[in-house]
C-alpha cells in the first residue's frame, strides 16, 4: 500500500491491472465479440494474447510501472479506488470469473459501498428509444428510487440516462457504471446528468482517469452492470442491442432478469418480448420488481400522490394512453377542441400526461 | 437658359423630393448629368438624346449641364429621364418652362421615345403631395396606381411627345380604364371552410390573429400546416386605408405588385435557403426583404429548422421593433417590419415523432434538431400548436368554421384589447410587457391556482409564464370575458412554446 491517502485502497498489482487494460485499449478491440473470457486471462497472457509486436516492450513498461503515480492521478482527478483484494469490495462482483481489479469511483466511496451493498436494480435499453420507452424507464426509475431501492444503469443516451434521471428525481441515488474513465461523462451530451450523479450517486469505471471509450469497454462495462445488480431489468431494446448483453450476463450469474413487455410489431419491443418469451419475468411498474426482489408485498412502491383524476378526464388519459394522436385522442374522448386543450393541460397538470417538444402528448406511468 | 422640373428617387421605400436643373450654356456640344447619379442615371444621356430625336423635337447642339439635387442623395436607377428630358426641352425653349412647376415626373425613356413602366409610383405620388404639387405626370400603365393618392391630379402618358403635351396644354389625359376591374372573378381568397379536422391549429390561428401573437406548427410532413398558415391573413381584420396604401407602396417599389390598391393582407412564403439580406433587406441600392414585403401581414417560415442561422438572428430586431435599419456609407434606411410570424417544423429530423413507431430519430437527432429549432426566434413566439393529420371522419365531414366567422371574432377580440390598451404603447395583446400584463390580465382564483402550481411543478419557465398569461387573455377576449378563467388558462397552458418548460430530462 501507498501514502497516496486513505482513498487509495486499492494494492499495486490491481493497479498495474487496470493500466494494463487502459494501456492495451486498441489491442482489445479484436477480441471485443469475446471479451469475458478475454478479460479473465492473467496480466502475461493477456499480453501475449493480444500484445502482437508490442509484447517485449509492454511487459518491460508494466514492470517498469510506477503504482504511486497512478494512484496521485486518480487522487487529482477526483476517483476513489478499492481494488478486488480489499475486503470491503462489493461481493456480488466477486461472483465474476475475475472481477475488475479497481473500482475508479467518482462521488465518494464509502457512498457507493454502501448503495453497492444494498439491492441495486439495473435499468438497462436502447439509446433510440421510444417516447414511450423512455418514460417507462423514468417512471421506473423514479418508483424504484422512491421505495429506497438505488437505480444502476450506463449513463448511455435513452433508456439508460432516463432510468438515472427518473432516479435523481425521486429524488434518490444512483449508480452509473461508465465505459471509459470515470471523471468523464460519456457520452459528452449527458455532462449535466454525469455532474448531478456525481453528486447524489457515484459514477464507477474499471479504467483509470483519462481512459478513453473502446468498443471492448461497452460489454466490459455491461459485465460490471449485470454483476454488480440484484436485477436487471430490460425496457426497449432492439434485436442486437447490447442491454441484450447485459442481461445475458445476469442470467449467466444467476441473477433475476426483468422486461417491460411491448408491442409484438415495435422494434422497440423485440429484445423485451424476446427475454419474457425465454422466461424473464413481466416488469409493468416499479411494484413488479419490488415483489421480485423482496417477495410479493414484502415491500410496496410509494403511493401514487396524484390527485384523483375528474371522470371527464378519463377518456381523454385512456385514449392518449392507448397511443393516439393528441388530436385523435381528443376526437376520441369526446370532447370539444377548446375544451380536449384545457383537459390535456389539466392532465398535465395533475401529473397523469407529459407534453413533449412537438406539443405531443404522452401518458405517463 | 435654365429650367426646373421636380421628380423622385426612392430611397428604400420612401419618396425624396429631387429637383432637376437643366441648364443650356453656348459652347462645344456636352451633355452632363451631376449630383450622385448611379450608372443608370448616367447612360440616361443616351436614352434622353434618342426619345427627343425621336418624338420628333430637336436636341441642343450646345453645353448641356443637368444637375439632381440635392447633391447628397444617391440617385438610382433610370427614372429620372422623363423629367430630364421634359426639363432639357424647357431649357431650350420647346416647352414654356413657368408651365414646369405645377409637375412632377416619374418614368424611365425608350429610345423610341415611349415612357415606360417604372416601379415606385405609388411612393412618387404620397411624395407629390407632401411637397405640395398638384399634379403628376407617370407612366401610363402606373396611373391607377398613382391615383390611390387623393388631392393629386395624375396624368398617365405613354410617351415623351404626350407628357410634352399635357404640360403645354394643361389637360389631362382621362385615367386608363382599370386593366383587370371587371376581371374574371377574382381567385378566392383561401378560406378556413377549405379546412378539415386540425381543431387545435384552428383554435390556434384564431387566437394568433386575435392577440397578434406569433405561431409555431409542428407536424409531421404533408399534414397541412402550410394549408393553415395560408389561411390566417383570411381571419386577420381588414387593413385601414393607411395600411392598404403603405403595403401598396412597398409592393410597388419593390416591383412585386401593380395596379390598384393592394387590399389583401400580404401573405410572404420565402424559401428556406433565403439570405439574411434577403429576409430583412439589403443590397446596393438597399432593397426592402420578405420581412418588409410581409408588413401589415404574415411572414411564413416553412422548415424553420433548415433556415441558416443568420437569416433568423436577422429577424430578431424586426420581430422587436417592427422595423429594421439598414445602413449604408453615411445612409441609414428604415424599412418597416410590422408582420405576423408564423413557422412550421417537423417535430424530428425524420419528421415522425409521435407517428406511432415510425421515427426512427435518436436522441442526439432530436437534440440536434431542437438546438437548430431554439434561439432567439421561439422566443418571440407565444404559441406552439401541433398539427396532426386529420382522420377519415374528419375528411368527411363539415368544416368546424369559415373565415367570416372566425374574422368577426378576431375583430370583437381585438376590438376589447384596443380598449383595454387604450393609452400604451401595445396595440394586441401579443404585445404586451410584464408591466401590462401584470396591470391588465387579472385571473379567477382557481385560475390563479392552476398557474401557480404549473410553475411550482416546472412545467413553466419565468418567461412561459408571462407567455401563458398572455395567450389566455386573448383567449378570454375572443370568449367575450374580462376576467381569465381556468379553463382560458389552461388552453393557453396546452398551447405553449417548447422552451417554456424547464428541462424535463438530462
Amino acid at each position: 500500500m501507498s501514502a497516496a491517502g486513505s482513498t487509495a485502497r486499492a494494492c499495486d498489482g490491481c493497479i498495474a491491472r487496470s493500466w494494463l487494460l487502459a494501456r492495451l485499449g486498441g489491442h482489445l478491440e479484436l477480441a471485443r465479440a469475446r471479451i469475458e473470457p478475454v478479460l479473465a486471462l492473467g496480466d502475461d497472457q493477456l499480453i501475449a494474447a493480444v500484445g502482437g509486436e508490442q509484447r517485449a516492450s509492454l511487459v518491460r513498461e508494466l514492470r517498469r510501472l510506477e503504482t504511486d503515480q497512478l494512484r496521485a492521478r486518480s487522487e487529482r482527478a477526483g476517483l476513489e479506488l478499492i481494488c478486488r483484494c480489499d475486503p470491503g469490495y462489493p461481493p456480488r462482483l466477486a461472483a465474476l470469473v475475475r472481477p475488475p481489479a479497481v473500482l475508479h469511483i467518482a462521488g465518494t466511496l464509502e457512498r457507493f459501498l454502501s448503495l453497492a451493498a444494498q439491492n441495486p436494480v439495473a435499468i438497462v435499453g436502447a439509446r433510440r428509444a421510444s417516447p414511450y420507452g423512455l418514460e417507462v424507464a423514468r417512471a421506473l426509475g423514479r418508483g424504484l428510487a422512491s421505495a429506497g431501492v438505488t437505480v444502476l444503469s450506463g449513463m448511455a443516451l435513452g433508456i439508460d440516462a432516463a432510468a438515472h434521471a427518473g432516479a435523481l428525481a425521486a429524488p434518490g441515488p444512483t449508480i452509473a457504471v461508465l465505459p471509459g474513465g470515470a471523471e468523464r461523462p460519456y457520452p459528452a451530451a449527458k455532462r449535466s446528468l454525469h455532474a448531478r450523479i456525481r453528486r447524489a450517486g457515484t459514477t464507477v469505471s474499471e479504467l483509470p482517469p483519462g481512459s478513453s471509450v473502446w468498443r471492448w469497454t461497452f460489454p466490459a462495462r455491461n459485465r460490471i452492470i449485470a454483476a454488480l445488480s440484484a436485477m436487471t431489468v430490460v425496457v426497449e431494446a432492439q434485436a442486437r442491442s447490447g442491454a441484450l448483453l447485459t442481461a445475458g450476463f445476469a442470467r449467466a450469474l444467476g441473477r433475476p432478469v426483468g422486461a417491460v413487455p411491448g408491442r409484438v410489431t415495435s422494434p422497440h419491443a423485440s429484445g423485451p418480448n424476446g427475454l419474457l418469451a425465454a422466461g424473464a419475468h413481466v416488469v409493468r411498474a416499479p411494484q413488479d420488481v419490488l415483489d421480485i426482489l423482496f417477495g410479493a408485498g414484502a415491500r410496496l412502491a410509494p403511493l401514487d400522490h396524484r390527485p384523483a383524476l375528474a371522470p371527464e378526464l378519463r377518456p381523454l388519459l385512456a385514449a392518449i394512453g392507448d397511443g393516439h394522436d393528441t388530436a385523435a385522442a381528443v376526437a376520441r374522448a369526446g370532447l370539444a377542441p377548446g375544451d380536449g386543450l384545457a383537459a390535456l393541460a389539466a392532465l398535465e397538470l395533475a401529473g397523469y400526461v407529459r407534453r413533449e417538444a412537438g406539443g405531443r402528448y404522452t401518458a405517463l406511468l | 437658359m435654365l429650367a426646373r422640373l421636380t421628380t423622385f428617387a426612392i430611397d428604400g421605400v420612401d419618396p425624396r423630393q429631387v429637383w432637376v436643373e437643366v441648364d443650356i450654356r453656348p459652347g462645344l456640344p456636352a451633355f452632363t448629368i451631376v449630383g450622385l447619379a448611379d450608372a443608370a442615371v448616367r447612360e440616361s444621356r443616351d436614352r434622353i438624346r434618342s426619345a427627343i430625336f425621336n418624338s420628333g423635337f430637336e436636341f441642343p447642339q450646345t453645353r448641356i449641364t443637368a444637375n439632381l439635387a440635392p447633391a447628397f442623395l444617391r440617385k438610382v436607377g433610370p427614372g429620372f429621364d422623363a423629367a430630364i428630358a421634359l426639363a432639357l426641352l424647357a431649357a431650350s425653349r420647346q416647352l414654356p418652362p413657368e408651365a414646369l412647376a405645377a409637375y412632377a415626373v416619374f418614368g424611365e425613356l425608350s429610345l423610341g421615345g415611349e415612357l415606360r413602366d417604372s416601379p415606385g409610383a405609388l411612393a412618387v405620388a404620397e411624395g407629390a403631395r407632401r411637397s405640395g404639387l398638384a399634379r403628376l405626370i407617370v407612366p401610363r400603365e402606373r396611373a391607377r396606381e398613382a391615383a390611390i393618392v387623393d388631392g393629386l391630379q395624375i396624368a398617365g402618358v405613354s410617351s415623351l411627345r404626350a407628357a410634352a403635351d399635357v404640360i403645354t396644354g394643361g389637360e389631362l389625359p382621362p385615367l386608363p380604364p382599370a386593366a383587370h376591374e371587371p376581371a374574371p372573378a377574382p381567385p378566392r381568397d383561401p378560406d378556413l371552410s377549405d379546412v378539415r379536422g386540425h381543431a387545435a391549429a384552428l383554435l390556434a390561428l384564431q387566437i394568433a390573429a386575435a392577440g397578434g401573437h406569433n405561431l409555431l406548427m409542428e407536424g409531421p410532413p404533408g399534414t397541412g400546416k402550410t394549408m393553415l398558415a395560408r389561411r390566417l391573413p383570411s381571419i386577420l381584420p381588414a387593413m385601414t386605408p393607411a395600411e392598404a396604401i403603405e403595403v401598396t407602396r412597398i409592393h410597388s417599389v419593390a416591383g412585386v405588385h401593380a395596379g390598384g390598391l393592394h387590399r389583401a393582407r400580404p401573405f410572404r412564403a420565402p424559401h428556406h435557403s433565403i439570405s439574411p439580406a434577403g429576409l430583412v433587406g439589403g443590397g446596393a441600392p438597399p432593397r426592402p426583404g420578405e420581412a418588409t414585403l410581409a408588413n401589415h401581414g404574415v411572414l411564413f417560415l416553412d422548415e424553420l429548422s433548415e433556415f441558416q442561422r443568420a437569416s433568423l438572428e436577422a429577424l430578431r430586431q424586426p420581430l422587436e421593433d417592427g422595423s429594421v435599419t439598414i445602413v449604408r456609407g453615411q445612409h441609414a434606411l428604415v424599412f418597416p417590419t410590422r408582420f405576423m410570424l408564423v413557422a412550421a417544423t417537423n417535430p424530428c429530423p425524420c419528421g415522425f415523432a409521435g407517428v406511432g413507431d415510425r421515427c426512427r430519430c435518436g436522441e442526439a437527432d432530436l437534440r440536434r434538431h431542437q438546438r437548430r429549432l431554439s434561439g432567439p426566434l421561439l422566443d418571440r413566439m407565444d404559441l406552439l400548436v401541433n398539427v396532426a393529420r386529420p382522420t377519415e371522419d374528419e375528411l368527411r365531414g363539415p368544416p368546424a368554421i369559415d373565415s367570416e366567422t372566425a374574422r368577426e371574432r378576431v375583430a370583437r377580440a381585438r376590438a376589447r384589447a384596443l380598449v383595454r390598451l387604450a393609452d400604451t404603447a401595445a396595440r394586441c395583446n401579443g404585445e404586451m410587457d410584464v408591466r401590462l400584463v401584470r396591470r391588465h390580465v387579472s385571473l379567477e382564483a382557481p385560475a390563479e391556482h392552476a398557474l401557480a402550481r404549473a410553475y411550482a411543478f416546472g412545467t413553466l419557465s419565468a418567461r412561459g409564464r408571462l407567455r401563458a398569461l398572455r395567450v389566455a387573455r386573448t383567449i378570454a377576449d375572443l370568449e367575450g370575458r374580462d376576467p381569465v378563467t381556468r379553463d382560458d388558462l389552461l388552453r393557453a397552458l396546452s398551447l405553449r412554446q417548447r422552451g417554456d418548460a424547464e428541462a424535463a430530462v438530462a
